[in-house]
């Protein structure tokens, strides 16, 4: 290892103001919007429902991810987002308990204003909630940058991410504050890892407790 | 993934009640849903609620060349996404007859009726041309997508700015919004559609039909009107025999519904620019409503830092350090790529001492 570089500045690394509205779509079974700052991004979900024979699955439910982006038809990079996506949810989702059932989630971006891969994970995670889909924990997304002082900055915007050197987004899960998933661009090296991963676990915390508070208020009032 | 098909009671019951002038939700015949126009953050992004129905448009542009007959008029493009959260009944991919007729109708509404300036949208004559490109995303399916989706597509186009351009002799300079204002697109006037369902023949007719009641009826008429009173398209689907009286009478509520509708838009597009140049903050997350129990927001919170750098060296010194470089690839000949000389076979099979089998 070589000397333990000064990465980490205590002062500026914040997460942006994050909003989330659940259940605002009459026909999906579960639908949220999820916001932090001026990204946003509508999930909504239908399942468990009917699968095509070439689909099934014997024992699982089949998990089907899509991302439509604003401009233009979908293409190699919502594929891949919605790769990235689809494996965290399937880590997640207790897929067991519904055998030979269609479970599909489809992500609309309605403004990307960077950390778009971590607003999608957020998004999805609540619409999950909101359809009352069995899950062994939940898990959020997180972005950082690391730009090229080697400082490193959490949820960038897309002007930050532009004058980075590397974006890292990681998916955290609720319980052990394990990493579900990894999705990196650019050069970075081990120990910028493992500080990116640190300062993504720390964040995860402030997301899971909103989360926490959200789901609170809505069932706050009993009818 | 299928949609849940009309059970015989309530399409029974549906049509009982409109026999008797009832309707699911309690409007009369001739009246509208709650329509809500909000804008995003950028130029050109419109939501439009219709009741529960939900449709996003958004306008874009991009610098082409022109089509060969038309040199120096600008291309307008139309796509509505009939994505799959809308309706279970949606596939992603397949071109579904609902969505051609969708495109089609929205094609005949905007493009032949000439509603924007093509040829203010040219730059170099037979070179460069503006192509505005509209993209109406379907979110939600409660009934009447073609009249959501035809508002969301005009209002949008109206709060579109696009980039400014210089000409110099032969150089052509297009501005950033930084360096110059954008400017917006003339538009001549706005068409909207109207939708009108019929029952039993042509016997019973409802505007602006919900989910439930596009399930149940025989025929649907679709004028687009502007406010001046000029008929920009009609479209009869459903195999209904309309009498002339009936298409006439329609044309006048579509007339009034459009003037009302336009004005929406217009007042819409003013409080919006109103809050533009107060510089407040615009767009889906302002425009989400707080007061209700389901939406949540949480202001700019700090991240702690504190036991990073330790928990990080700590991860790094316990598992050991990465291999050495791998040696980097040569190209001996071209379409020939190697990797590595002379070393080991790492692959874990077994050599096979036999020769060759002739």
């Amino acid at each position: 290892i070589t000397s333990a570089m000064e990465v980490c500045k205590s002062t500026d690394i914040s997460l942006r103001e994050f909003g989330c509205e659940q259940n605002l779509l009459s026909r999906p079974d579960g639908s949220a919007s999820f916001i932090q700052g001026d990204t946003s991004v509508l999930a909504g979900m239908y399942g468990p429902a009917e699968v095509k024979v070439s689909k099934e699955i014997y024992d699982r439910a089949t998990l089907e991810v899509l991302i439509q982006p604003k401009v233009g038809l979908p293409s190699v990079r919502e594929r891949s987002q919605e790769q990235c996506v689809r494996e965290t949810c399937e880590a997640s989702l207790l897929s067991f308990l519904h055998p030979r059932s269609s479970l599909t989630l489809i992500l609309q971006v309605v403004h990307n204003d960077g950390s778009l891969l971590s607003c999608l994970l957020n998004a999805a995670c609540m619409a999950l909630m909101d359809a009352g889909l069995p899950m062994s924990c939940l898990f959020c997304g997180v972005t950082c940058a690391i730009n090229s002082d080697g400082q490193i900055i959490t949820d960038p915007t897309v002007a930050q991410e532009k004058e980075s050197r590397a974006i890292l987004t990681f998916a955290i899960d609720s319980t052990d504050h394990k990493v579900l998933m990894s999705s990196t661009q650019g050069s970075f090296s081990v120990y910028e890892l493992q500080q990116c991963i640190a300062v993504c676990q720390k964040a995860s915390e402030k997301i899971f407790l909103f989360y926490r508070d959200s789901v609170q208020r809505r069932y706050s009032k009993t009818l | 993934m299928k949609d849940t098909p009309l059970s015989n009671c309530e399409r029974d019951f549906l049509l009982k009640a409109i026999e008797e002038k009832k309707r699911l939700d309690g409007r009369q015949t001739y009246d509208y849903r709650n329509i809500k126009i909000t804008f995003g953050t950028d130029y050109g992004c419109c939501f439009v609620d219709l009741g529960k129905t939900r449709v996003m448009a958004q306008v874009s542009c991009e610098l082409v060349a022109p089509k060969e007959t038309r040199p120096n008029e600008g291309i307008l493009f139309f796509n509505i996404e009939l994505s799959p959260m809308a309706s279970p009944a949606f596939e992603p991919g397949r071109q579904s007859e609902l969505s051609v007729k969708l495109n089609r109708q929205l094609e005949r509404c905007f493009r032949n009726s000439k509603c924007i300036d093509t040829e203010s949208l040219c730059v170099v004559s037979g070179e460069k041309v503006w192509q505005i490109r509209v993209d109406v995303h379907t979110l939600n399916h409660d009934g009447n997508l073609m009249d959501a989706a035809s508002i969301a597509a005009i209002t949008a186009l109206c709060h579109f700015r696009r980039p400014d351009v210089s000409i110099q002799g032969e150089e052509i300079t297009v501005y950033t919004p930084e360096e110059r204002d954008p400017i917006p697109l003339s538009i001549y006037h706005m068409p909207i559609s109207v939708s009108f369902s019929f029952f039993q023949q042509g016997t019973y007719l409802l505007v602006d039909p919900c989910e439930r009641e596009e399930r149940v009826m025989d025929g649907l008429l679709m004028i687009a009107m502007n406010k001046h009173r000029e008929i920009c398209s009609i479209q009869s689907s459903g195999g209904i025999m309309l009498l002339k009286e009936q298409v006439l009478r329609c044309s006048k509520i579509a007339s009034v519904k459009v003037s009302e509708i336009t004005e929406l838009i217009s007042k819409a597009l003013e409080n919006d620019k109103k809050a533009r140049k107060a510089g407040e903050r615009c767009g889906f997350a302002e425009s989400m409503p707080q007061e209700r129990i389901t939406a949540l927001k949480m202001d700019e919170t700090p991240v702690e830092m504190k036991n990073v750098t330790e928990k990080a060296e700590d991860i790094v010194k316990k598992y050991e350090a990465p291999p050495q470089s791998v040696p980097s690839p040569l190209v001996p000949a071209p379409g020939v790529g190697q990797v590595g000389q002379g070393q080991q076979n790492s692959w874990g099979l077994e050599e096979e001492d036999g020769e060759k089998i002739d």
